[in-house]
């Protein structure tokens, strides 16, 4: 191994395969984690779509990984300046590092859903979120599912939406709700479950065979139309109203549950760092990368690189193989075979 | 339902508005139908709250229906708004406040297109000249009447002489609360608690004792909307909007409903009426229906006015079950009787709704 050190920003999937990659490629990488595990996003997530593969088996296989790579959790960075084109970072327990170069994969939040107040999440108890969702999946305890009769699935919550300033798509919400869908389908096979979209993008390998699968194999009716209020009966039932764009007709509806589709935004822990390191967001409140070609893994600062969902909503394929791309930037930046700095 | 959920967005849909010094303007047609309401508005505020209230003889309609119901154009209303506003300046307040909902609708409307589009308030500017050679002023301070009522509500309730609470029962009042469409479902920053759970008249009937009901269609409008009732075709979207409210919050035997808007209490009221004498059922108990007041109503029945002062009996709901419950004492034999005990006419009684 070589004395290149690089920093990765953001122990999640990102994080981890870029770091994975970079120490393939002999240079020494280290994880900076603000909280106190590996894994980000995914270590929330029960099921992963197209194949309905378990989240852990993934997670574990980048744990593996980076299991021999330098890691610090908990970590709060304070400060982080660069001189000579080196960085001089420090966290807030007095450990100081320095780097030749910077890897952000900071990530993603998901939206609050309690924003789109009209959908009542946080004011009506069983309207949950798609992580919601996921962690009963894990752990089956969660006193709001309750055998459920019919429930409801709103596609778009906080994605293409100019009310809350989020026009983008996240990618990720179509698929992840039918197959939530079907898989709350296989936990109650009585219930009746509907999805309610604007467009259903299902664009990556074996997201149309879910779409079909849930409509042939569980019978999940798709609706196309958004809800636009979430009320509440006598009976602490959720009473919903919304169109159906394709009959052309308002519907009202009573269901058991409501699960909202959070998109993505990034990540509110990358706002300071970025301020430290003098870097920007695009548009849609993600880092702005060079370009939108052969740039996604470059800022505008020399040195400073990003992968995953830090920059843009994407599926956990295009994050692992953006990881991989951006290790390989660095090694290019680092003079092995410098082709664009 | 989570309570502390509805309380975490009514803390972020707050607004300040003066306590003290406005212009006010009353509405076209709600002296018409709740009589008793402006006047008692001012009379709290003035006479028990000790403010100034100032009104100008030369005020006229905000141009709010005609606007609404596509009759003038958007450049007209904006004129009549900023004629509105030029009188408030000449009588040299900076706060203003509306009586009515679509009024303040208007006006905000009015104040936010100015403030995106500066060169449409230079043309009205110039049109508030041309028509009446008055100086273009904007207020400093919009606020509704109701933000008015809701602001001081707590004083409002030590003054109190009733509550909202059964005396026989010692248990709250069931009170469900319509807010009028334009307050804030807009500009949804404009209204206390916002739009989806407004917080504007939640909090008087918190504040004076009462429950509030929050039903499946509490969001859903009156029934006037005003091409549903305005154009007569459309008579029965109206008719069959205001039933659908009240099939919605029948389960919930609520004693009252409080509304901030000309036209909910009139549509609300009225229309019990009509589904009345359509299929013979009512909404109340013992044949009645369920009273539809205005907030200053309210207000004023629990600051102990005449109910009969209020203009209660120009309700087609009867309210007496309501100042029963309340323990209002009333004499049934006046609530015909206007000023000067002139005799103001009995009604005739419907089939299947009861007046008296």
């Amino acid at each position: 191994m070589n004395e290149h050190r690089i920093l990765v920003i953001g122990g999640g999937p990102a994080g981890m395969e870029t770091a994975y990659q970079l120490k393939n490629l002999g240079l020494n990488p280290v994880i900076i984690e603000r909280s106190d595990k590996l894994g980000g996003n995914l270590s929330r997530w029960d099921r992963l779509f197209p194949t309905s593969e378990p989240a852990e088996a993934l997670l574990e296989k980048l744990m593996e990984q980076t299991k021999d790579i330098e890691k610090k959790l908990n970590a709060k960075i304070t400060s982080i300046e660069k001189e000579n084109n080196i960085f001089h970072l420090k966290l807030s327990n007095g450990i100081n590092y320095k780097a030749d170069a910077i890897v952000l994969c900071t990530g993603f939040d998901l939206f609050k859903a309690e924003k789109k107040q009209e959908y009542g999440y946080g004011i009506y108890n069983n309207v949950i979120t798609n992580a919601e969702l996921e962690k009963y999946f894990k752990t089956h305890n969660d006193e709001r599912i309750n055998e459920p009769k019919r429930i409801g699935f709103v596609h778009c919550v906080g994605s293409r939406d100019v009310k809350v300033n989020n026009t983008y798509c996240s990618k990720v919400c179509c698929a992840t709700a039918l197959k939530q869908a079907c898989e709350i389908k296989e936990e109650f096979p009585e219930a009746d479950v509907y999805c309610f979209y604007m467009d259903l993008r299902m664009f990556g390998k074996g997201y149309e065979d879910i779409y079909l699968k849930a409509q042939k194999d569980f019978d999940i009716k798709c609706v196309r139309g958004r809800v636009c209020e979430v009320s509440e009966n006598i009976e602490g039932k959720l009473v919903i109203k919304a169109e159906d764009t394709l009959l052309g007709t308002p519907m009202k509806m009573t269901l058991d549950l409501l699960v909202l589709m959070c998109g993505m935004e990034k990540s509110k822990s990358s706002n300071e760092i970025q301020k430290m390191l003098n870097i920007s967001n695009n548009e849609d409140g993600f880092i702005e990368t060079r370009d939108l070609f052969s740039g996604l893994n470059l800022t505008k600062e020399k040195g400073v690189f990003v992968a995953g969902a830090c920059t843009s909503p994407k599926t956990l394929p295009e994050t692992l193989a953006e990881a991989r791309s951006a290790a390989m930037e660095v090694f290019n930046y680092l003079g092995f075979q410098d082709v664009r700095n | 339902m989570i309570v502390e959920g509805k309380q975490k967005i009514w803390a972020d849909y707050q607004k300040d508005i003066p306590d003290d010094h406005y212009f006010y303007v009353r509405s076209c047609i709600r002296q018409s139908f709740f009589p008793g309401s402006e006047v008692t508005f001012l009379d709290i505020t003035r006479n028990k709250l000790g403010k100034d209230f100032y009104e100008s003889a030369y005020h006229t309609t905000c141009g709010g229906i005609a606007y609404h119901s596509d009759s003038i154009p958007q450049e007209t209303a904006m004129t009549i708004i900023a004629r509105q506003f030029a009188l408030m300046h000449e009588s040299g307040y900076e706060n203003y406040v509306c009586s009515c909902i679509t009024s303040f609708g208007c006006y905000t409307e009015t104040l936010e297109t100015w403030h995106e589009f500066p060169e449409l308030e230079a043309k009205i500017r110039q049109y508030l000249w041309d028509s009446c050679k008055k100086d273009f002023a904007k207020p400093k301070y919009l606020a509704h009447a109701s933000d008015i009522i809701y602001k001081f509500r707590h004083e409002i309730a030590r003054q109190a002489k009733y509550k909202l609470v059964n005396v026989k029962t010692g248990k709250p009042l069931k009170v469900v609360e319509h807010i009028g469409c334009h307050y804030a479902k807009m500009f949804p920053s404009k209204g206390f608690g916002g739009a989806e759970y407004p917080h504007v008249l939640v909090g008087m009937i918190e504040a004076w004792g009462g429950e509030v009901v929050d039903y499946p269609e509490r969001r859903q409008c009156c029934g006037f909307g005003f091409r549903q009732y305005l154009i007569q075709a459309n008579r029965g979207y109206s008719l069959s909007n205001t039933y659908k409210k009240f099939e919605s919050m029948e389960a919930y035997e609520p004693d009252l409903i409080i509304t901030n808007c000309p036209g909910c209490p009139y549509f609300l009221d009225r229309w019990q009426y009509v589904i009345a004498e359509q299929t013979g059922k009512t909404y109340g108990k013992n044949g009645y229906g369920i009273p539809a007041l205005t907030y200053e109503e309210v207000a004023g029945l629990v600051m102990g006015y005449n109910p009969w002062d209020l203009g209660l009996q120009m309700h087609q709901v009867a309210v007496e079950p309501l100042l029963e419950k309340m323990g209002i004492e009333y004499d049934p034999k006046t609530k015909y009787k206007g000023i000067n005990n002139k005799d103001l006419g009995t009604p005739i009684n419907p089939i299947n709704i009861r007046l008296q």
